[in-house]
């Protein structure tokens, strides 16, 4: 493809696609939820949505699609596919988008979507968004707006790609809702024929190690008692680990508590850590910057605690106290524990 | 073994102050650092030397003062640094961006053949993580992102063994060399700088190139002309109304609280020991 002088006919592109994420022939959440906010897009825009997966035997995973939400599959089976390489996969994704010229592609921000977005874009010669947590379009000129929070995470940014297609952005996990699957949904399925060598890749996969006793602790825990650098040092903060340890909680922490060193970075909450949709959120002695409230707004009740009656937190927060953690923690502990020892049982969550 | 690390200036985002008025950044409201991970960038790369032996260049796009993050990567062990600052650059999004380091990079490449370039995983400015791979892609060579270990390199085999992050766990991945790596933090702990590199460092002055020292270089794919992507607004999001403050002293707040959450029968119960 020519770099030189600039000029694509915009009107050539049109639909909206999400890249369907697999691995070992199951289906990543964030692209069943992309295809929940693409639908809306596509919509919007009259066009069909289409889902595009890349693997080996995955052919099977595309009524799934279709019942979330798809109008098209477009499929790339291949035994070089089998796994994910940036080189294979941008090839696939490359052939498909070339020929069928959509005007959108959404990938998950998950190590793979940001990999494969992030190639892609730059052989295509075109505009991308990272971690995307707001999706729309301005149906009058077709226009993406992606936005994300920005700068540290205070303020958000809506991106936009003017003159390039097609525009292109990374989403989010759990930001977006999926829809409800609707059985005997109908779609076109579309595949096509790629040569690929295996003599030509230049990297290979040789093992992969699913580890996931890290990620259970914060993704799947009910009840997140998240702290922030209000606690003031690291020892104050392994009141935190007391407070969860008798609720049954499970601890996490913002940017600036990671950074500090109190907490690794897996277990950090937000823009650039994990997103996190708990049944109840404890949030002490955080602010609520923007980049770590997109990462739990969605839990189902967050309590906040913080000194200050105007930080943003308390926006978000179902119940706010006004108040210094480190009185009101140790009162919660001892509630909680009072409570224990006269019903003797364990606290357990719906 | 030639290893050039990718590096930032970017101002401190924990301390950043934004205008609430024009919604810019207040660039005068923060210091100026070396983005964080990068300097695991630069790190990791000394750590690959101590048992491979090489070089290691160091390789930034900014203003004249973004010199100082090549210092700074001196002192952590890099052997030598360039700087691409130039009016024509300003305004890139990552795609002008990777364009313009790969033009340095091939420039570094012919007077000292590249063997494996390191990137942190992002920028804590623009937070993309996009600029790496889109070097790679127009190197041509094998993008590696989210690696949390170089386990091996085979200097002879040209390969490399490399460790990489998932959502769930992580993969093994062999690559040939050269390839391009993004590394998370957790790759190594950063170590105090001896005295001599310091001492280096305060002396050392970066090549500085602009858009002329370059070769084929089509000044429409640089800076704010080469950006697909532009800044539509900023905004601060609707604050949502929020919920219930509980008032009164810390045990009234408490004692209310308690009573929200065993009401909440559908969240949580307290069970009777069996």
């Amino acid at each position: 493809m020519s770099r030189g002088e600039f000029y694509m006919n915009l009107d050539d592109y049109r639909g909206v696609w999400v890249f369907i994420e697999q691995n070992d022939g199951k289906i990543e959440g964030v692209s069943l939820e992309l295809l929940g906010a693409g639908r809306k897009l596509a919509d919007k825009l009259h066009v069909p949505l289409a889902g595009f997966l890349l693997g080996l035997e995955i052919k099977p995973l595309a009524n799934k699609i279709i019942s979330y939400g798809a109008d098209i599959v477009y499929l790339i089976d291949h035994p070089v596919l089998k796994n994910y390489r940036t080189e294979s996969y941008m090839k696939g994704v490359m052939l498909l988008a070339e020929k069928y010229k959509p005007e959108i592609i959404l990938y998950g921000a998950t190590p793979n979507g940001k990999d494969l977005a992030s190639a892609v874009a730059t052989d295509l010669n075109t505009g991308l968004t990272a971690d995307t947590t707001m999706l729309d379009v301005d149906i009058d000129n077709r226009l993406l707006e992606a936005s994300r929070p920005a700068f540290g995470g205070n303020i958000m940014a809506t991106i936009l790609c003017k003159k390039h297609r097609p525009q292109m952005a990374t989403v989010r996990p759990k930001v977006m809702k999926a829809l409800e699957p609707v059985s005997g949904r109908t779609g076109k399925i579309i595949e096509e024929k790629i040569v690929l060598q295996e003599e030509d890749m230049r990297t290979k996969v040789l093992q992969i190690v699913n580890d996931v006793t890290k990620k259970a602790n914060l993704a799947d825990a009910h009840v997140i008692v998240c702290g922030g650098k209000g606690m003031g040092d690291v020892q104050n903060f392994q009141l935190l680990y007391e407070f969860a340890e008798t609720i049954g909680a499970t601890v996490g922490g913002t940017r600036d508590v990671v950074e500090a060193g109190w907490l690794p970075h897996h277990l950090q909450i937000g823009q650039t850590g994990e997103t996190v949709t708990p049944k109840i959120y404890f949030a002490v002695a955080l602010s609520g910057a923007i980049q770590h409230v997109v990462g739990m707004k969605n839990s189902d009740l967050i309590i906040a605690i913080n000194k200050d009656p105007n930080a943003p937190i308390f926006d978000v927060a179902t119940y706010g106290i006004v108040g210094d953690a480190l009185e009101i923690i140790p009162k919660l502990i001892e509630q909680f524990k009072q409570l224990r020892s006269v019903k003797g049982g364990e606290i357990s969550y719906a | 073994m030639h290893i050039v690390v990718c590096v930032k200036q970017v101002p401190d985002t924990k301390i950043i102050k934004i205008n609430p008025k024009t919604n810019t950044l207040d660039r005068r409201s923060a210091p100026a650092i070396l983005n964080p991970y990068d300097a695991h960038a630069v790190q990791e790369a000394v750590k690959i030397r101590e048992k491979t032996g090489g070089t290691i260049s160091v390789l930034s796009m900014g203003p004249p003062q973004a010199t100082a993050v090549i210092k700074k990567s001196v002192e952590i062990g890099a052997d030598n640094g360039f700087l691409i600052s130039d009016r024509a650059f300003a305004g890139a999004d990552t795609l002008a961006t990777s364009y313009a380091l790969s033009k340095a990079l091939e420039k570094i490449n012919k007077e000292h053949p590249v063997d494996m370039i390191i990137c942190g995983k992002h920028a804590i400015d623009g937070d993309t993580g996009q600029v790496g791979p889109g070097i790679a892609r127009r190197m041509d060579i094998p993008p590696i992102t989210n690696v949390i270990e170089v386990s091996e390199v085979n200097q002879k085999e040209k390969t490399v063994l490399i460790k990489r992050k998932l959502t769930n766990g992580y993969e093994l991945i062999q690559s040939d060399l050269p390839c391009l790596l993004t590394i998370e933090k957790e790759i190594n702990e950063i170590e105090y700088s001896p005295m001599p590199n310091m001492i280096t460092a305060a002396r050392y002055e970066p090549i500085i190139w602009a858009v002329s020292d370059f070769e084929n270089v089509e000044r429409s794919q640089l800076g704010l002309k080469g950006s697909p992507t532009i800044v539509g607004k900023m905004f601060t999001p609707p604050r949502p109304e929020g919920g219930k403050r509980l008032e009164g002293a810390a045990d009234e707040q408490v004692k209310q609280l308690m009573e929200i959450l065993m009401e909440k029968k559908d969240l949580l119960t307290i069970q009777p020991s069996k």
